[in-house]
């Protein structure tokens, strides 16, 4: 048989030829066989021929998963997604062309997707005129402090044997938050210390956990009775390593800003918060603090801000910033074997689902 | 037989031993049933055809003894006692089981029970006490994390959520008198929609020279104080809210702004300037820009 050219029909379909097997270049579009033999297979290499003709410009029925010779397969793999592209830049230019001409008329620009307006509905979504909700928030543990009845003081303490960082992000917190006090914890059992604070009125400890000279960790216990929170603490920073700080935070009260605590576990979480503060905030210290919650991670922010006119408002940041995730929440005082878990954080469970968020 | 002083010039110094462990200064025993620890003659197990020991089990101590008859019952060769749970019960036991036993041996038992007793009660303490859970991180999760809290922090565009929340209660009035600006707000609406807020600016041009002196040794005497303490807006609050002089004279300063966007910049940003203070001089350009649109100017203060 002769090796006759290959036909130009073939040429544009490129890159992929290199590969073919020598036998397909011996075809010639013209039919041109010696023998009867030839012609079957000539026929049926241009069967074959056409139908991949017909498959670069119509979408192929067969997968490109399906050719089993990796190189090809990857070339053809990258010819789709290049397709593809073009396809996509194609349809933008066509659509802002649209635009363009209709000029005012145009239809308005879609909201991209994100994953908050993506997010799965949650079922425990507070409604903000729910009244189970409003009932159970005026009879639990913090309804005490929303009537106005108790203040806060809070108790900050480490884990054992404490390092340095970890010690001054206690003092800069007690700092941000008013009636704290820091106290060593020199290997005593949280169990024991608890009954000594309520002995003492506090209403709150909060107990810092430390990992490598780090602080990793935050045990947040509402006394008497009240719920304890266990968060992981990540990206601490110390009031120094702030830039364009401004200075100390004053003695005043701060006020609170909690934000996108939607659920009925939020709304909890965001009141064991707001009942760190004093409830009645000195505005003359013009000093906020920020509970940011965005995907299941809580911002801690500590600002000065000052008003220069009714629609600007300047913000400078003071005191450490840290993120909070909550890991789980007990319904009594810390008590690691036989508390009781509201919540706790299962990962498999619900990290399956990047939409989807507990607080 | 049992040529116990053969086995010891064998295995204690000439040649192999294999439960023997040296060190720069000591050599010590490995075998289990030895009662010092030492590799020393009167300490060998396999040296002394008489010997006995303290081993512990699960907290429950067992004397064991081996002597020269059963020396040919590899088997049978230890005897094992139970002793009593209490110290001196226990004391008494050993020593009625090794009565005309050599004092060395009798004296090595019960120090050794001492301290397997002694570390014992340690354990038991030690459990009731605070036990540290070490809780395992897993790479993947922990990076994976990260990232995620890097791209909520995106998200969630801290600053403006913060300064919107503030701009809603002042809006709301959680502030109450402190801050004059809602009243600004409803006049600057007003004179914007009403024609006839042109004319009343030329009116008042003449009185807002007078005023303008008022305004600006006020703001001069601001200046004396340095900048950076913020008090000075406080101050500044104070002497707004103080008089009502200081109201219309801002009110005018809105006209006078109205009118000064026709005027050159320069001369605006003198009058403004003081006000200022020298924080903002630098910033002066950026500053002016706002003027168009909005009321006092105010030192601008650090926004992060």
């Amino acid at each position: 048989m002769d090796f006759t050219e290959v036909p130009v029909s073939q040429h544009n379909k490129g890159k992929k030829k290199k590969n073919k097997t020598p036998k397909k270049k011996r075809v010639s579009g013209e039919g041109n066989g010696d023998g009867g033999g030839v012609e079957p297979k000539e026929e049926q290499e241009e069967k074959m021929e056409k139908s991949e003709q017909a498959a670069t410009a119509f979408p192929p029925s067969f997968s490109v998963s399906e050719i089993k010779n990796k190189q090809r397969r990857h070339l053809m793999f990258m010819k789709f997604k290049q397709e593809k592209r073009k396809q996509k830049l194609q349809l933008k230019k066509k659509k802002k062309k649209e635009r363009e001409a209709l000029g005012d008329k145009a239809p308005p620009k879609e909201v991209p997707k994100t994953i908050e307006n993506q997010r799965v509905y949650d079922e425990t979504t507070v409604n903000p005129e729910d009244e189970e909700v409003a009932f159970d928030e005026g009879t639990d543990e913090f309804s005490s402090y929303f009537n106005g009845l108790t203040n806060p003081k809070v108790l900050i303490t480490t884990s054992d044997r404490p390092r340095g960082r970890t010690v001054r992000f206690c003092e800069q917190l007690a700092t941000v938050i008013p009636n704290a006090h820091v106290y060593y914890r020199r290997g005593l059992a949280l169990k024991r210390v608890v009954p000594q604070c309520i002995a003492r009125n506090f209403t709150y400890v909060m107990v810092i956990n430390e990992d490598r000279k780090v602080p990793n960790g935050l045990v947040l216990c509402h006394l008497p009775d009240g719920p304890t929170a266990h968060f992981k603490v990540s990206s601490v920073r110390l009031r120094k390593e702030m830039k364009r700080r401004g200075k100390e935070p004053t003695e005043h009260s701060p006020e609170v800003i909690l934000n996108n605590f939607s659920t009925r576990l939020g709304h909890s979480i965001g009141r064991l918060f707001a009942a760190l503060f004093p409830q009645d905030p000195q505005f003359v210290g013009r000093q906020v603090a920020t509970f940011h919650n965005q995907r299941d991670f809580i911002f801690f922010r500590f600002h000065r801000y000052i008003f220069k006119n009714e629609k600007k408002v300047g913000i400078q940041e003071l005191g450490p910033r840290f993120t909070l995730k909550l890991r789980s929440l007990q319904k009594g005082t810390f008590d690691s074997k036989f508390g009781e878990y509201e919540w706790v954080l299962k990962r498999h469970e619900m990290d399956e689902c990047r939409r989807k968020f507990q607080l | 037989m049992q040529h116990d002083d053969v086995i010891w010039d064998i295995i204690g110094n000439k040649q192999f031993c294999s439960f023997k462990v040296k060190t720069k200064s000591q050599s010590f025993c490995r075998n289990e049933y030895n009662i010092t620890g030492l590799c020393n003659r009167s300490s060998c197990p396999l040296a002394n055809s008489q010997y006995a020991t303290i081993r512990e089990e699960k907290g429950q101590c067992f004397l064991y003894m081996k002597v020269i008859e059963r020396a040919a019952f590899p088997a049978k060769m230890w005897e094992k006692v139970k002793l009593s749970k209490n110290y001196e019960k226990a004391l008494e036991q050993i020593d009625e089981n090794l009565i005309y036993w050599p004092r060395f041996i009798r004296h090595k038992c019960k120090q050794r029970f001492t301290k397997i007793t002694q570390y014992l009660i340690r354990m038991r303490k030690l459990v009731l006490k605070r036990q540290r859970k070490l809780v395992p991180l897993s790479r993947k999760v922990e990076r994976r994390e990260k990232r995620k809290e890097e791209k909520a922090l995106i998200a969630a565009q801290l600053d403006n959520a913060i300064e919107k929340e503030l701009l809603e209660r002042l809006k709301q009035g959680t502030y109450g008198d402190i801050y004059n600006f809602p009243v600004h707000a409803f006049d600057r609406a007003l004179e914007q929609q009403d024609e006839e807020s042109e004319e009343e600016e030329e009116d008042e041009e003449e009185e807002e020279e007078d005023d303008e002196d008022v305004g600006k040794s006020e703001f001069v005497a601001e200046d004396e104080v340095e900048e950076s303490d913020l008090s000075d807006f406080e101050e500044m609050n104070k002497l707004r809210t103080s008089s009502d002089e200081e109201e219309q004279e801002s009110s005018e300063e809105e006209e006078e702004e109205e009118e000064m966007e026709v005027e050159t910049k320069a001369s605006r940003s003198k009058g403004k300037s003081p006000a200022n203070g020298s924080a903002a001089r630098k910033k002066r350009a950026y500053v002016e820009i706002e003027y168009e649109r909005e009321t006092e100017p105010t030192p601008k203060s650090r926004a992060t």
